[in-house]
């Protein structure tokens, strides 16, 4: 077992593992952090996504012990039920998802996005996005939020 | 638990990287991790040892010496798709990298593991025998270079030994004159790809191709060399639409791609055909703008 440090949406983390233990699994199992979804765990699917760094990653693509001293951020340290981040409030209104599976994957992705480039082009959305599945909205609505946060403050 | 047990090491440095695979045969290196992963997750990879690279510094970065190009071997596709220099003093790089997967694949991925994994259908190793560069791999033994040509020697199989690291990729640097196109198709964005065509060329101050390289992915059980196809246009100073499906017609008579549940032979003949046109058309059209056919 190894011993793990790092930094988990701004506060300490430290875990003993195998090295085999995927990300994914740590922070669903041990760290109550079930906001990263298994769905795939072949990083096919982008449900797992979460920061490291600040990059977008597969978490199901990373072994725990290698995230010793870097910062990962998940979807509950972004926005907060009653404090929706405007991601999460541009897909509610536009109805950009329907059993929210593949949604903290979709905001995390978008949010790598949005903090590189505030407003981005439609193409530049589609062209994001697009290692994120989704098996209910047809993703249509996705775009059109994702759209609606480009459009503002510009 | 998906991936079976195996035993973990992060070296710091290429020293200790090659100490800790010394005498191994079972040890793989863990760079980006995006295609070793996946495999391990489906226990279709059960390596014993992982030598986890991702924290050796000199294993990073990219320079420019004596008209080489040297990239480290854990250079991100992320990053050659990005970084401003990368984009101007090797822009078929850096219009590689963008190619490969999806975004968060590129974040990870590493131009040292694609062409380490040497999967048939992977962007990086048709670059490289199409630019005609090179790997740098050290061991307990000593360091050695070995040209593109002889480093795939089938699916998913290299002439590296189990003992050595993949330190560099070096590829010769582009001169004014130079452009490079890469098409290729897969049946969904991001997806791997059927099969892709790059071509690489340079055209002298009078607008002439005097120099013409070409490579397959997905037509063969590795990345497939295919110059001889483009012969025929050296000493042309103009690319006609003939011209280019002449070449499509020449690089699908060579091409001996594999029929699978993806693509038949014949399908992917004809894909190689149009590909090579499309790739053909995009580096004369690269070769002949200024800034090196970075400016698109």
């Amino acid at each position: 077992m190894t011993a793990v440090r790092f930094s988990l949406n701004g506060e300490a983390a430290e875990v003993d593992v195998e090295p085999r233990e995927l990300l994914l699994d740590t922070l669903r199992d041990r760290l109550a952090m079930r906001g990263a979804h298994a769905g795939c765990e072949q990083g096919a699917c982008g449900a797992c996504t979460v920061h490291l760094d600040g990059s977008g990653v597969r978490s199901c693509l990373l072994f725990t012990v290698q995230v010793g001293g870097a910062e990962v951020r998940t979807i509950e340290g972004v926005g907060s039920p009653g404090a929706l981040h405007p991601i999460q409030q541009a897909l509610s209104e536009h109805h950009g998802l329907q059993c929210g599976f593949c949604t903290p994957g979709m905001v995390l992705t978008a949010l790598e996005l949005f903090e590189t480039d505030p407003h981005p082009t439609r193409e530049r959305i589609e062209e994001w996005m697009s290692g994120n599945l989704c098996r209910c909205t047809g993703y249509v609505n996705i775009v059109a939020a994702l759209e609606a946060v480009a459009g503002e403050g510009s | 638990m998906k991936p079976p047990r195996f035993d973990y090491v992060a070296p710091a440095s290429v020293a200790e990287t090659i100490e800790a695979l010394a005498g191994t045969t079972e040890a793989r290196i863990l760079a980006g991790g995006q295609s070793l992963v996946p495999l391990m997750n489906l226990r279709l990879a059960r390596p014993t040892l992982l030598v986890d690279v991702n924290r050796v510094a000199d294993l990073a970065g990219f320079e420019t010496r004596n008209g080489t190009l040297r990239f480290g071997a854990m250079c991100r596709h992320r990053f050659l798709e990005t970084d401003p220099l990368v984009r101007r003093e090797a822009p078929i790089v850096a219009k590689t990298a963008g190619m490969i997967g999806h975004v968060h694949i590129r974040n990870r991925g590493t131009l040292g593991g694609s062409i380490a994994h040497a999967d048939p259908v992977a962007e990086f190793p048709a670059l490289l025998v199409a630019l005609g560069g090179r790997v740098i791999a050290g061991s307990t033994g000593g360091e050695r270079a070995i040209p593109a040509a002889e480093l795939f020697a089938g699916p998913f199989t290299t002439s590296l030994e189990p003992e050595e690291l993949l330190s560099a990729v070096e590829v010769p640097a582009h001169t004014p004159g130079d452009g490079g196109g890469f098409a290729e198709f897969a049946r969904r964005h991001g997806d791997f790809a059927t099969a892709g065509v790059v071509v690489i060329l340079h055209r002298d101050g009078s607008g002439a191709c005097v120099r013409l390289r070409a490579a397959g992915c997905g037509l063969g059980p590795t990345p497939v060399d295919l110059s001889a196809a483009g012969e025929f246009l050296l000493g042309e100073s103009a690319l006609s639409a003939g011209a280019a499906a002449e070449l499509g017609r020449r690089t699908a008579a060579l091409a001996d791609p594999p029929g699978d549940v993806h693509g038949s032979k014949e399908y992917r003949r004809e894909l190689a055909a149009v590909l090579a046109a499309d790739a053909v058309r995009t580096a004369w059209q690269r070769a002949g703008s200024t800034g090196w056919g970075a400016g698109d």
